[in-house]
């Protein structure tokens, strides 16, 4: 989609203002840089992650009075959707050894790992198998494999560089003593790695790596990972996928163990009730809560069900304050909406700019001030573009590259990018593009320990819905790690705790029981319910329009 | 339709309360009804719009899953073209319907015993010779990869080329759903990749060579004294750590060899 004439005529204030911008450029003169106290404040006063207004103390449950994201304290201080004190126990719909929650990259490992060590898997996925951040993980995945330059130590330290020093540093040195494993593991599965002729991994830096050790296939990792792994889990017995049947409650058993799970039939409405020897949660991230109406990397399910879930059980919850957030996601057109711009454009001298096409940042300062900065002046500066879709954003000055650099730039250095706009009919050599940041990653989530376990005997997670490991900040090529380290271990526990368990005792939903007299005591009202399950997208006017609310609401 | 607005005043000092962005709606039909939607949407977000809860044909929302593969037509044209939901805009007049599954084979097979050998692909899926050469498929791929000559790569038995072809599907289907042969190309791609990358390609000596050494205890002092280390320690070794320039090439080796397998270790 070109830009509408609205959009055309503002970018003539960018144009205006260009030549003047390109000749204090190539003076070498930049917008002035603030001080490390001017960036601390307008990070305290305008990131996300520190914006008080955006948080509430939590009413309920294990981490009762710590402040969280709105949007998180929404799904926890929420109702079930079954009644648990007239909902039927009794009958059982699929009985597994082992049930994990969540088909993406990590709950697919467990799998195969807890199948390897001889349990029948059932895995209940949201959507499709393979439908989860995983696939969309375009840059590479970090493990030191490299013994002349490498070793766990340089990786350890830069997770925890990254992560402000506040990481779990068992998960950690999990993390990184496992990564080399988790990359011969998938090279026998069969993944194509770009390699050397030798069959030596091609590797290259990420942001805060003191090494090159992101191992990549092309620039679609993740994509390459899921494929490979999800093949596998259709050539094995013994384990079956449920699509379309996300996990609505844990079942606690009368003995503590975790034991199974309600679903819920997405297209036929209907609850089923798992019972298992045990449980591996990983269900992923949470970007579809769009915290604070951010829009978002992640995918369609991204809902943070599993955090819901656990939460209600007694789980307690870590880093929840903490959410990553990337400066410049496209805004425009639409269908572009949350997609990674690479920070290289500004590395070039490509200027942010405001409605006025004016400039109001250094533009190659920290992401977090970056991030920041855009956001008062769309905000509180009320001085950026806004979109026909309602969404508002900066002007990240393409075009002015082509001056400084000389013609042809723009499409040399990012042919990527320059076709994706090309196929909205937006030409980036000659029209700047609509950025605003974009909610990426969950820095946050369930506690776990470094053999996956958590609070409740039974219950294993692995991958973005814990919490820990990445302490306040994840760095690019770690979170594919995460997922297929403590996937795998999960998976393999999991898999040993069953078969040594001698009886779950019987299924209850006590603990969703008690959760609710809580929420009851906070006064909490009847009609909020998680997990959500799914982003309603459907446009108000319809919506005002309907008899029923949608599908997923008609509970 | 937008009213007439006051001319665009480029003089003016605008805030963002001042403007309105519109666009004009434009008349899509969904497996035969009318809906009229911003022009700009794509598919996806048409159909939301439009007021559908999209439950299946949704995925990653961004090109990569293949969840939403759709076929439209579009007027005065008697082509079915393709397309992702989720990539693709609308257009005025636009017939969609939506191919949410296609209820395709999957052979199972042990990768660990199967060999690379030149009909491997026709061993596991024989209906590879019923290609017919029509290049449907090719011409139904929304990420514009040649399934044909990856297909005419598995008939020949070369295994590498047809993996290298297929490398960037995204198994959404749509060449499987209107091949006339019924092949299920998306499978016969990845059963080649899995392979090429198994068999046909050299395994990275130095993974094994470092899992030996995590093996063998080689950095347990190292990673204790880490986990032991409190913040202020932390960051200055953090800070004080040897980075590899971006600029230097695969045999760069660092001059502090702190908690490093010993130089000539890992040499042949």
């Amino acid at each position: 989609m070109a830009y509408p004439p609205d959009l055309k005529n503002l970018i003539k204030l960018v144009e205006k203002t260009r030549a003047k911008r390109i000749e204090q450029a190539k003076q070498g003169i930049d917008f002035p840089k603030t001080t490390l106290e001017e960036q601390e404040e307008i990070v305290r006063k305008f990131h996300p992650d520190y914006k008080e207004d955006g948080k509430r103390a939590l009413a309920v449950g294990p981490n009762k009075g710590q402040r969280i994201a709105h949007e998180f304290a929404d799904i926890l201080e929420a109702y079930s959707r079954i009644d648990p004190d007239k909902f039927d126990l009794s009958r059982t719909d699929y009985t597994c050894d082992v049930l994990v929650i969540g088909g993406g990259g990590g709950g697919t490992a467990a799998a195969l790992m807890a199948q390897e060590a001889g349990a029948n898997v059932l895995i209940a996925t949201k959507l499709r198998h393979g439908d989860a951040n995983t696939i969309m993980a375009e840059g590479g995945i970090q493990a030191a494999t490299k013994p002349d330059k490498d070793s766990p130590y340089y990786h350890y330290l830069d997770v925890v560089g990254g992560g402000h020093f506040k990481n779990d540093p068992e998960l950690v040195r999990t993390l990184v003593t496992e990564a080399p494993y988790v990359i011969s593991w998938l090279e026998k599965l069969g993944t194509m790695f770009s390699k050397f002729p030798d069959g030596r991994l091609q590797t290259l830096h990420g942001g805060g790596t003191s090494r090159k050790r992101m191992h990549s296939a092309g620039d679609i990792t993740g994509c390459e990972i899921m494929r490979v792994i999800r093949d596998e889990a259709r050539n094995r017995d013994r384990i079956t996928v449920l699509e379309f049947s996300p996990a609505i409650e844990l079942l606690i058993s009368d003995k503590g163990f975790c034991c199974g799970a309600i679903l819920y039939n997405l297209e036929t409405e209907e609850y089923l009730v798992v019972r298992a020897r045990a449980v591996v949660l990983a269900t992923g991230g949470c970007g579809r809560l769009h915290v604070r109406g951010f829009m978002t990397t992640n995918h369609y399910g991204a809902t943070a069900d599993g955090i819901a879930l656990a939460y209600r059980a007694g789980v307690p919850l870590r880093f929840m304050y903490s959410v990553q957030y990337h400066p410049t996601g496209a805004v425009f057109p639409e269908q572009a909406e949350g997609i990674l711009i690479t920070e290289k454009f500004r590395g070039a001298g490509s200027h942010l700019l405001n409605i006025r096409g004016e400039q109001f940042v250094f533009e190659r300062g920290p992401r977090d001030v970056t991030s920041s900065a855009i956001i008062r002046e769309c905000e509180e500066r009320r001085l950026g573009v806004p979109t026909p879709t309602g969404r508002v954003g900066v002007w990240l000055d393409s075009p002015m590259l082509e001056v400084l650099h000389g013609e042809g730039f723009v499409e040399k250095e990012f042919p990527g990018k320059h076709i994706l706009f090309e196929r909205f009919n937006i030409n980036i050599s000659k029209e700047p593009m609509l950025i605003y940041p974009t909610l990426h990653y969950q820095n946050g989530g369930i506690a776990i320990n470094k053999d996956a376990t958590t609070t409740i005997p039974g219950l294993f997670a692995a991958g973005e819905v814990t919490g820990g490991v990445h302490g306040e900040n994840r760095l690019m090529g770690n979170s594919l790690l995460d997922i297929l380290v403590f996937g795998r271990i999960a998976g393999k526990n999991v898999a040993a705790f069953a078969a040594e368990l001698e009886d779950t005792g019987k299924p209850t939903l006590d603990h969703v029981q008690k959760y609710h007299r809580e929420l009851e005591e906070a006064q909490i009202p009847r009609s909020k319910i998680s997990p959500q399950i799914l982003p309603d997208y459907i446009s108000d006017k319809v919506k005002r329009r309907r008899l029923h609310p949608s599908i997923l609401e008609r509970i | 339709m937008a009213e007439a607005k006051p001319e665009f005043d480029e003089h003016k000092k605008l805030t963002s309360d001042e403007v309105e962005v519109t666009e004009e709606l434009v008349p899509i039909y969904v497996m035969g009804q009318r809906y009229d939607v911003p022009a700009s949407l794509t598919i996806q977000k048409a159909l939301e719009y439009a007021g559908y809860f999209l439950i299946r044909s949704c995925g990653c929302r961004a090109g990569i899953c293949g969840a939403c593969s759709t076929v439209y037509r579009l007027p005065g044209s008697y082509r079915v073209e393709i397309g992702l939901a989720c990539q693709t805009v609308v257009v005025p007049h636009m017939h969609i319907s939506q191919i949410p599954f296609f209820p395709a084979i999957k052979a199972k097979y042990d990768i660990e015993e199967l060999k690379p050998e030149a009909d491997v692909l026709a061993q596991v899926y024989p209906e590879i010779y019923k290609c017919m050469g029509c290049n449907t498929c090719t011409r139904s791929c929304p990420m514009d990869i040649p399934v044909m000559e990856y297909m005419s790569a598995a008939i020949r038995g070369d295994i590498e080329r047809c993996a290298e072809l297929s490398f960037n599907c995204i198994m959404c289907g749509l060449c499987a759903a209107r091949c006339p042969a019924e092949n299920v190309q998306y499978n016969v791609g990845i059963l080649a990749r899995r392979l090429t990358a198994r068999y046909l390609t050299p395994q990275a000596r130095h993974v094994q060579e470092m899992l030996e050494l995590v093996e063998n205890g080689a950095f347990d002092e190292c990673l204790d004294e880490l986990q032991k280390a409190g913040e202020p320690e932390l960051r200055k070794l953090y800070s004080s750590r040897e980075v590899e320039p971006v600029e230097a090439d695969e045999f760069w080796k660092p001059t502090d060899r702190h908690c490093l397998a010993a130089l000539g270790a890992t040499d042949d």
